[in-house]
Order: C-alpha cells, then structure tokens, then sequence
C-alpha cells in the first residue's frame, strides 16, 4: 500500500468507527464535547502509528483502547485542578474498563444503544434545530464543519459556534445520555427524524443557491435513517422516514436534465428511476406498515408520506397514478399532521382527479392562509392549473410571482420558463373552435 | 455509491462455509449498517458443474457446460453494498476475507470489488477528481 492508500484507508477505518467511539465515550466521561476531542485523540495517534505499524485487526478496539489511555491522562492532569466529586466515579470506571480484555463482540447490543443515545442526544430539544441539524452530521454522519459549512451555504464559522454552543448547551443543561422510554419517546424520536428529514430536503430541494439539488445532503440524510432504523427497528416512524426517502432518492437520476435544469414529477422518464432504491423503499414501506398493524397504531406522517411517494413509484407512468389514493393518504396526513402545505398537495390530487377547475376552486380556499403568503409553491400550483384551463395570461402572472418567491436558481429559471411559455400560448391568436 | 464484490475461491478446494462463519459475516453486516453502509444484496453461487459458459468467438457462439475445470479460481458468491467510499468498501472487504482467517482456516481467495454504474452518479475517481479541482472534500 502507498502512503495515501494508508492514509485514506485510516480515513475509511476512522468514519466507519467514529460515532461508535464518541457515543462508547460520552457515556464513560457524561460530556459529548469531551469525548469528541479523545475521540480526536485516538485519531491522532492512530495517524501517528498505524502507517509504521499496520491497521490492527480490530481497529475500533484499538481506537477505543487509545481514547479511553487519553482520558485517564486527562482525568490524572484535572487532579491537578479542583474538580467535580463525580468525576472520580468515571475515573475508576474507565481505568476498569481500559484494563479489561475486549469485549467488544459481546457488547454488541451495548453499543447499538450507545449509538442511539448520541442520536437521541444530538437532536436534543433544548438544542435549535439548526444545532440538531450541525451536530447530528458531525456527531454520526462524520462530517467536518468545513463540509456541514458547504452543504448548508454558510459560513464555517457559524457552523463551527453552532456546534461549540450546542456542546456547551448540553454540558451546562446536564442532558443526560440515554434513549427515553415511554410516552417520552415519541416526542423525541419525531425531533430525530424531523432533524433527519429536514437534512434530506435541504438536499432535495435546495431552499437557495444555484444547485437545484445537493445529493450529497439527500445520501448523508438516508444514511442516518437507515443506519437509525438498525438501532431502533420497532418503529413504524422510522422505517416510514427511510422509505420515503428511499423513494425519493430514487428519481434523482430523472430529477435533472442535460444541463442540471429540474424535471418535475409527472415529466420524468420513469424508466431512469432507480430500481433498487425503490424496492428497498418499498420494503421500509412494508416493514412499518406490519409493525403498525401488529401494534394496532394508526399510521403516521412518515409512514403516510411515504405512502403517497409509494403511489408515485408503482405507477408505470404519470396516467397510471392512482390520485383518488394520493388525495385520500393527503386527507389522512392532514388529519395527523395539520397544515395548509399538505391541504394543498392534496388539492393537486384532487386536480388530477376531478379536473383544474375544481383544484383551483380547492386552491384559492387555501389563498388567505398566511402561512403560504410567500410558499412558491401556490401560485406555482395555480398557474399550472390556469394553464390547463386554457387561461394563459393569468397563469404567466402566477408563474411569475412564484419565481419571485423562490430562492433557488435553477427553480426560478424553470418558473420563468413555464411563465415565457404561458406568455407566448397568449398571445397567440385564438384558434376558432 | 455501490459496490459489488465478487469472491473467488479454488472450487472444490473447500467445503461449504462452517456455521460460525455465516454467523460472523451476519455480524458484519448489522455492523456494517450501523455505520451507514449498507448491503443491498448478496448471493452464493452453487458449483460450476451446475452451470455454463456460453462465448462468442469468431463469429461463432459455443456453450461449454460446466465444471470449469481450467479455471483456477470462480466466483463463488456476491454481495452489493452501498457504501460512502470505495475505502469504506474496502475496510469492510478486508474485514470480511478476515472473517475467513479465523473462521475457515487454510482458505484462499479472492475479493474482486467494482463499483456499479448507477442512474445520474459517475465513477468515484471522476467525482473525487472534480471535486479536488473545484476545491471541495474528496467523498464523492
């Protein structure tokens, strides 16, 4: 092996195995921020020896072993300083355990919670959003501050305090490390897989920039889901967010033109969607809808979400769909989830069922809602639907109020596009009927 | 990005895998999920003997059933997994012909990976080397 092919190999071995190893030391040393610098540690040394030295044969337990020798150099350096009574407990503690023989096999469930803890601690609610969002990609996806920075079009730095305050946040809050239990944790997971979801959209349809997508954001999202819908398998709620986005992810290859210009849903070759990502999505589908039904749940806004992508996906072609099934899972999903987005995903069913007049109708019941005052996507909706109604001008003037709302680039060049059309069909003379 | 990695092995040289190695690579597997990669598929190939070769050589096509006596190693089975690098594949690669040190001993092969064309992605080279012009991180 060369130099670099070490080198990327240590790479390779140190993202496999980080998030085991900073969720194995939050737990020994209670703080996250801690356990990222030994984690850090380890890294280095591991730099250090293992081009001279070879990768060991089981390299997270040489990188386990390596962090927990620098904690107990830290904890002997604090001596030094006054310190928290409790911390002698994780002192002996972690000399116990770096003395023992590796475990590792047998504390396979062990560290499955370890790693469940650090997701269920990431996305914290005392921590914002955004916080969530920056600590779960650097915490479990492995992702620098310079890369979350670049996903997120914003400045390193900013990203980099988000994460230190949020260290912070969660060290003074003393937020414990655990996965809640009972009524507590469905509160909680629906933060994860909110965070997660709002990862994947982010990705999916970039709010700004030139890029009408960053499949980057979208594979990074799908990885946390499904590597969470291991950890914790008995949830409908998380099996229902890794189909949807299995789904999803599989139209990426249509989602784009020659020259990365967006294709809407009903224009996409079908034949370019990605086969695998759909049965497994399907499968997740599946597997959510059994555990619903052993349990006697109702389904929830996942598992109906992916739902409506599954109609998407089983249909062989836009006339295929099955709308009258889309705008009853809408109807469901409003009554789970509340929210004039949805009511208006759901008059776009019922468009495609009963005909543009009647979406329309359904469509400026929903204009007052000041929660779609500046949602590109109505006057983009209404314009599509005067477009189908024959009436032109109006809907040029709709696509473009919706190109002045939207903040991504590709997606204003697409609005515009459709507005010329609009303009052009116009100003044609009317054909004599 | 996907990965399928092809095993070879000397046919007839050993049996069928011992228990505790299904069991390891089983392991392997929910480790492997736990840090986002993921296997799509996998399968074991029977014998040789029940199988063919069909070839098209001078503009004449021959079929040859098997065994394959001539060859040295055939690929005995397969797995596609869907990984975030080509060193990612190969650390779980290296750790799965591990597997074989420790559970079937004196066993030798070979695990030939290739990355599989995919709908709208590219080569990871080809990304990773526009990625270096353009100044990004190298993940492709």
């Amino acid at each position: 092996m060369t130099a670099t092919d070490t080198h990327r190999a240590i790479e390779a071995v140190f993202r496999i195995e980080q998030a085991k190893l900073i969720a194995g030391l939050t737990r020994m040393v209670r703080d996250i921020g801690v356990a990222e610098e030994l984690a850090q540690d380890a890294l280095v040394a591991a730099l250090e020896q293992w081009p001279g030295s070879g990768i060991p044969a089981n390299p997270g337990a040489w990188l386990m072993t390596a962090a927990k020798h620098k904690a107990i150099d830290r904890f002997r350096r604090d001596k030094l300083r006054e310190r928290k009574h409790e911390q002698f407990g994780y002192e002996l503690e972690i000399e116990q355990e770096a003395g023992q023989p590796d475990l590792d096999a047998a504390l396979d469930d062990e560290v499955g919670d370890d790693l469940l803890r650090l997701v269920f601690i990431s996305c914290h609610p005392v921590l914002s959003p955004e916080a969530q969002t920056a600590l779960t990609l650097r915490l479990l996806g492995g992702l620098t501050s310079e890369e979350i920075a670049r996903a997120f079009l914003l400045p390193e730095p900013t990203i980099q305090q988000r994460i230190v305050r949020a260290k912070r946040l969660l060290s003074e809050k003393r937020v414990p490390f655990e996965v809640p239990r009972g009524a507590e944790l469905e509160a909680r997971l629906s933060s994860v897989l909110a965070v997660i979801y709002l990862i994947f959209n982010e990705g999916y349809a970039a709010t700004a920039g030139e890029d009408w997508m960053r499949p980057q954001l979208c594979q990074e999202a799908l990885r946390l889901g499904r590597i969470l819908a291991e950890l914790a398998r008995a949830e409908p709620e998380v099996h229902g967010l890794v189909a949807l986005m299995e789904i999803q992810a599989s139209r990426f290859g249509a989602r784009t033109g020659p020259s990365g210009e967006p294709v809407l849903l009903l224009d996409q070759d079908r034949a370019r969607w990605d086969r695998l990502l759909i049965r497994r999505g399907l499968a997740a589908l599946d597997r959510a809808d059994a555990l619903n039904a052993a349990s006697g749940r109702a389904a929830g806004p996942y598992v109906l979400q992916a739902a409506i992508a599954a109609c998407h996906a089983r249909a062989g072609s836009a006339e295929e769909t099955d709308w009258a099934r889309i705008a009853g899972l809408y109807a469901k999903l409003g009554e789970v989830a509340p929210s004039p987005v949805v009511e208006l995903n759901r008059a776009v069913a019922l468009a495609m069922l009963l005909g543009p007049e009647a979406g329309l109708n359904l469509v400026d019941a929903l204009a007052g809602e000041p929660a779609l005052r500046t949602y590109h996507l109505l006057p983009s909706v209404r314009g599509d639907l005067l477009r189908r109604l024959g009436r032109f001008a109006e809907a040029c003037a709709e696509f473009e109020r919706a190109a002045a709302l939207t903040r991504n680039e590709r997606e204003r060049k697409l609005l515009l596009d459709r507005a010329a059309a609009c303009l052009a069909k116009s100003e044609e003379p009317k054909k004599p009927t | 990005m996907r990965f399928i990695s092809m095993v070879k092995s000397n046919e007839g040289r050993s049996g069928p895998p011992p228990k505790s190695l299904m069991d390891a690579m089983d392991q392997l597997v929910k480790d492997a999920a736990k840090a986002g990669c993921v296997m799509v598929e996998a399968g074991g190939l029977l014998p040789t003997s029940n199988g063919a070769r069909i070839r098209l050589s001078n503009g004449n096509v021959t079929v040859t059933d098997g065994p394959f006596a001539e060859a040295k190693e055939v690929v005995g089975g397969y797995a596609i997994f869907d990984v975030p690098s080509k060193a990612d594949m190969i650390e779980w690669t290296t750790r799965f012909m591990d597997l074989h040190k420790h559970h079937m001993a004196g066993w030798e092969g070979e695990a030939e990976i290739r990355q599989l064309a995919e709908m709208g992605a590219e080569p990871c080279g080809q990304a990773a080397s526009r990625a270096a012009e353009r100044g990004d991180r190298v993940s492709a």
